[in-house]
Parts: C-alpha cells; structure tokens; sequence
C-alpha cells in the first residue's frame, strides 16, 4: 500500500491473476485480488487484464471506473469508511462525519497529508440498528461518535 | 460451562470481539473449563454483545457485555437478563427463516442438521422438478428482495426453459439502508441459505450457483466461504449432493460497491465481468440470465426460506400472513429506535405496533416524526399511517412499500427536506447511468431542493414534475421510486419545506 512502492510488472500482476482464470466472469475477482495486492489497480493492471480475458482496454477501464470499491491510486495507510446513509442519519451521523472530516482535514475521499488515513463514504454496512456505523481497515464499529473515531484511529497507527 | 458470544457484525461493532477474548483469557487465568461458542445474533441488537451461559439449565442471557464485566459473569453476580427464549422479544416472534441464527454454531454442520437442518433437501431429493416448483408455489413465498414477485412462478419459468446449462444466483448486495436480514442469516446460520440454493438447484435443473454479495460485508463473507468448504466436504454440494446422483455446486462473488447491482439484471452484468448496467426486460433472467442462460435471481431470505418450507410443508408456512402476504416477514427495526434488530413474524402487523411496541419509540426518547420503510427507495411514512398492515398490498395502498423489510425511524429533530435531498443525491451518485431521467434527473433535483430550501416558491411544483418525469422515464426502480422518498417528504411534511419561505416573507 505504499505509495513510493514501483508499478508492479506485467508479469507480477500476471501471477496473482492467472489461478482465476478458469471461473466464469473472472474480471471482478481478478480486480479484487490485484487491489488486495497493491492497495489500488494500478494502470498497468489495464493491458494485461485486456490481453487475458480478450477485452478492450477502455472496456477494462469502463469496469473498473464503474465500481465506487476500485480505486486507481494508493490509499492511505489505513481506510476510514463512514455510512452515509438514512438510518445512521437517523441517528446524527451526519455530525459525526462532519467533525471527523474536519479534524483530519480532508474532504470525502481523501487522504490526510501524512498519508495515514483515506476518508471513504459507505452507503450502509448492514449495522443500522446500531448506527452511527463506520469501519476502518474491514473492523466494523457501532454507535461511533467523532472521538471514538480519533482514538481508534489513534489506535490503529 | 458452554458461553455463546456472537461473531455476527453487529455484535462485533459493538465489542463482542474483545468480550470473547476477556472471557476466553479469565477463564484459563481461573483454571475454568469454559467452551467459547461464536454464535449469530439472536437478533436483539440493543443488547448486544448479547452473551449466554449455559451451566446445565437452559441458555441464560447477559447484555449488553463489556470486558469489564468479564469478572462478575464468570462468577455468576451479572445481572441476568434470564433465559433467552423467555424474553419477550424472543417468545413474541415465529422464527421460521431465523429457527437457527443465534442458536447455533453457524459452521458445525451437525447442529445445523440436530434442528431440522438438511430435513428439507432430503426431502426435496425425493420429489422431482415438477413436484419442488409446486411445493414453492403453495407456500405463497414471495420474494424478499423487494419487488414480491412469486418465488414459484419464477422457478417454474427457469425449470420450463431448455438449456444446457441452467444457475441460481443469490441475490446478496443488500444495499439498503436500515436492513440487514441477508447479513445476519448469512453470519449465523449459512447452512441455510446453502440449502435453499441446492433445493433451487433441483428444483429448477441448475447445476451452478452463486452468490453474489456486496464487499461491504466482510465478516458475512468469511463466514459463507467457509460454509460452502465444508459443505462441499460433507456432501452436501457437489457431484452427488446427499447421495442423491445430483450436482450442484456454489461460489461466493464479492460485489465492488455499486447499490444498482442489487438491481438483477445489474447484478448478472457484474457477475460476468461488466459494468452493472441495468438491462431491459425482456429477455427475463429466467429465460437469459447469467451468461445468457437460464437463472434463477432470488434474494437471501427468500432463499434461506425454501429450506423450513420444505421441511415443515408448504402449508405449515403459508397458514402463517395476511391476504396475498403468506408467511413470516424478517422485520428489521434500525435508525433512531431503543431496541432494534431483527424480529421475525407473520405478515400482518400494524407499522405502529412494530415501532411502538416491538422497537419501544425513539431511542431518543422524542417524538416519533418518521419512518422510512423499504431502504432508500421507500417512501416516509407518518405516524398518522401507523395503521398500515405490514403487507405487499396494505403497504401499496398506502403509498409505500415494503421492499425488503427495513425499518428506519426518524424522531422530530429528522429535516424531512434533508431526507429528500439525500434521496436524490443517492440516486445521483449511484445511478447506472443509463436513463437520462435518472442520471440527469437526480442531480437537478438536488439542485431544486436547494431552491425550496432557499425560499424559491416555484421550485416545489418543479419538484413534482421532476418526479414524474423520474417515474415515467425510468428503466429501473433506482430512478423510478427515488420520487417515493421525495414526494412523501414534501407531501406529509410540508412544514419542512416551507419555514425558510415563511422567514422570507
Ligand atoms: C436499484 C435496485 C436495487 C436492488 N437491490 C436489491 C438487493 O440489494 N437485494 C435484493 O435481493 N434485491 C434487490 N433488488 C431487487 C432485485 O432486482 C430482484 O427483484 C430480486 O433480487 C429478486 O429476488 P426475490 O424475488 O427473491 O426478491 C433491487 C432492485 C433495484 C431496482
Ligand atoms: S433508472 Fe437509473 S439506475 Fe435504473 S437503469 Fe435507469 S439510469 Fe440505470
Ligand atoms: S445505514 Fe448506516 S449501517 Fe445501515
């Protein structure tokens, strides 16, 4: 996930896709694994991915470009996704993003300036009956507020 | 001393992680034989982490449990909450989908099969194609993802097409906001939903299933993959599934963060590689589906309903709802409400006795103001429709819709024309972008409410409008039920689109 880290080889990204080609529809998990690899998809995923499923470039582009989860650049070093939707909403969400953006000062998106966190949004993670919700790194959390966010963050560098 | 702590997300989010390790770690301090059981939830989410003791006398419940609290339960002076199933929550409910989630290990295949697990499939084996599509369709199941359709005339369409190849495709995004029925089943008891899609399987002549969930659940994923392991070892998927001489196989598909694939045809695209366009009907999923084949769509809960269907009879679940509404509906309470979760009943139910009396009001303690029913696409039900019947039609002809069983309550702080814009900013951000409507819609009517938000007395009329155009002009119910949200917020709640007009004036 380092963001100094070199553009992986075509023959690198060959490897971590080649044991998915035999499934039926293998694009969307070949992007998953090469994001779990390198944090993103890196630009160089594009010709190879083309070459070995027999598809356009722009048509490899216009799927990953489709998908909120693909992202084309690294991430910070750890991923904060905040749910954005009603029922957190219901429950001041909406003030505990507010704050948590403004604390790491960044917008939706974005990376703090010492590349520690990414800001996401998230449109429910199945925890509404305990909102706010947000997770960081895959760790789902409940009833969160804005300094529970900073001391897990806190915790989690 | 057997102690249950559940791995289910919810719990989790709320500490059940580090309450099971505490436990885990005092009681090897104390030199205590404790077996440690990673359950799903019960579904009382307010109590979670909701943990239970058994010392030889039934399941008594703790919760909710911090690790601090550790101590004091190991040494039988935490305040009870009593036998779980005694609870009021637990004894008012008909668990049928949920009979297991909560109670077991939801990876030991042999409790799975000590509580009716894999009853139904046997039974199934027995019958042929004909026979299994019947005994779905007496059962009245509806489908749970949303739009209701008869689970059996689906199934009969994909067993009467020929092909050479046929699918199920569980239907697993669960995008919407305020539900998380599909989650929790998929967490705590998986053998269920895998047994439905095997019962599908036969019943329709589909050899290949899958699974197609969204990334935004990472705990229901690892646990389903490991499901379909062992169920692969045991027998129960595969080249011979129970010794029947039968195939059916399945594999769990993670999504990429798109709601409009939970949408089907969408959902097929993105599970053959593509963008998750929305195709036109015709050609049915049921005809040309997955990689042009013949494809059963179907949602989680309506799977993971075929299996007690089949194990109790077709009748035993249809005896249960209310007019064309058979069965049991998997209500999940969320949003600002003091007890939320899942609770499991027959159709029927007014809206007002769920939020009032199951959820308990606001969790606020304030007014109830609204509450929205259906995920995002469902309309802002008032307190004065609290009469509604949980029903397919009951909820039409209100006004709204049922969809997929989610609940979100909203007290009297809620800004209903905040609801709204959200509504269409949601449509904005994840339409597919096929229909002008849609796409181009959604976006100006952010920009409207805006308007009405800023004191423009023009700018509700266009809203309607706008909203008309949305329904009429849509390939698929993202753009075409965005206005259900937004037109029920600006019609039962003027008063929130007025007051800045009103200090204008
Ligand atoms: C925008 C949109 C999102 C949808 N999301 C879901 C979903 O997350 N889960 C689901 O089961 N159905 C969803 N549906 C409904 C599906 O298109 C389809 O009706 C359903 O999967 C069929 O299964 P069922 O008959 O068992 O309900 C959605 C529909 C639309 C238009
Ligand atoms: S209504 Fe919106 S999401 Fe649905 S097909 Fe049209 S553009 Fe796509
Ligand atoms: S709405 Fe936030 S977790 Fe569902």
């Amino acid at each position: 996930m380092q963001s100094t880290a070199p553009a992986p080889l075509p023959e690198e990204i060959r490897d971590v896709i080649a044991p998915l080609t035999g499934l039926e529809g293998p694009l969307l998990p070949m992007l998953h694994a090469i994001q779990e690899v390198w944090g993103h998809v890196p630009q160089a995923a594009v010709p190879v991915l083309a070459d070995v499923l027999n598809l356009g470039r722009a048509e490899v582009h216009g799927v990953i470009s489709f998908y909120h989860d693909f992202r084309d650049h690294p991430t910070g070093r750890h991923v904060l996704k905040i749910c954005r939707a009603e029922a957190c909403q219901s429950v001041g969400g909406t003030a505990v993003a507010q704050e948590t953006l403004a604390r790491l000062g960044v917008d939706w998106h974005g990376t703090t300036a010492d590349g520690a966190v990414t800001v996401e949004p998230v449109y429910c993670l199945g925890l509404c009956a305990c909102g706010p919700a947000a997770m960081i790194d895959g760790r789902v959390l409940g009833r969160v507020d804005a300094a529970r966010l900073a001391a897990e963050l806190e915790a989690a560098s | 001393m057997r102690i249950w702590v559940p791995l289910d997300s919810a719990a989790k989010a709320l500490g059940a992680d580090a309450v099971a390790e505490a436990l885990a770690r005092e009681a090897k301090a104390r030199g205590m034989d404790v077996q440690i059981i990673r359950n799903g939830s019960r579904g009382m989410v307010w109590l979670e982490p909701l943990v239970e003791v058994d010392v030889g006398e039934g399941r008594v419940g703790y919760g909710p449990v911090t690790p601090a609290d550790v101590p004091a339960l190991l040494d039988g002076r935490m305040n009870s909450l009593g036998p779980v199933e005694d609870l009021d929550w637990m004894r008012r409910q008909t668990r049928l989908t949920f009979a297991r989630c909560g109670v077991i290990d939801p990876l030991d295949l042999d409790d799975y099969a000590a509580l009716g697990g894999l009853v139904g499939l046997r039974r199934a084996i027995g019958l042929d194609s004909a026979a299994i599509v019947a005994e779905v369709t007496a059962s009245g199941l509806r489908g749970r993802g949303g739009a209701g359709f008869p689970t059996g005339i689906k199934w009969k369409t994909v067993a009467e097409a020929r092909a050479d190849q046929k699918y199920i495709v569980c239907n697993a995004d669960e995008g919407d906001s305020g539900t998380f029925a599909d989650r929790m089943i998929m967490e705590g008891d998986p053998f269920t939903l895998i047994e439905g899609m095997a019962i599908a399987g036969l019943g329709v002549g589909a050899t290949r299933g899958y699974v197609y969930m969204r990334s935004e659940y990472p705990v229901a994923i690892e646990v389903l993959e490991r499901a379909v392991v062992i169920a692969r070892q045991r027998g129960m998927l595969g080249a011979d599934v129970l010794g029947s001489g039968r195939a059916f196989d399945m594999q769990v598909r993670v999504g990429a963060g798109a709601y409009v694939c939970g949408e089907e045809t969408s959902l097929l695209n993105s599970l053959e590689g593509k963008r998750g366009t929305v195709r036109a009907k015709p050609p049915l999923p049921a005809l040309e589906g997955f990689l042009g084949k013949p494809t059963v769509v179907n949602n989680v809960i309506s799977l993971a309903t075929i299996p007690v269907i089949f194990e109790r009879g077709a009748q035993h679940y249809a005896d249960f709802g209310l007019g064309r509404s058979r069965g049991t509906v998997t209500l999940q309470i969320a949003g600002n409400v003091r007890r939320g979760g899942l609770f499991e009943t027959a159709f029927g139910m007014s809206l007002g006795e769920v939020v009032n009396d199951i959820g308990g009001g606001t969790l606020s303690g304030r007014p109830v103001k609204a509450v929205q029913v259906g995920g995002p696409l469902g309309a802002y039900m008032p307190v004065s429709k609290f009469d509604t019947a949980m029903g397919y039609e009951d909820f039409d002809a209100a006004g709204g819709l049922i969809g997929h069983a989610g609940l979100v309550v909203f007290d009297d702080s809620a800004d209903m024309l905040q609801m709204a814009r959200f509504a269409m900013e949601f449509c904005a951000i994840e339409s597919c972008g096929k229909c002008t409507p849609c796409r181009i819609g959604a976006v100006r009517g952010v920009e409207t409410i805006d308007r009405i938000a800023a004191g423009d007395p023009n700018a509700a009329a266009l809203l309607s409008d706008l909203c008309e155009t949305m329904k009429d002009g849509s390939l698929c119910a993202l753009g075409g039920f965005t206005p259900y949200p937004v037109m029920s917020a600006l019609t039962q709640f003027p008063d929130d689109f007025a007051t800045l007009k009103e200090a204008a004036e």
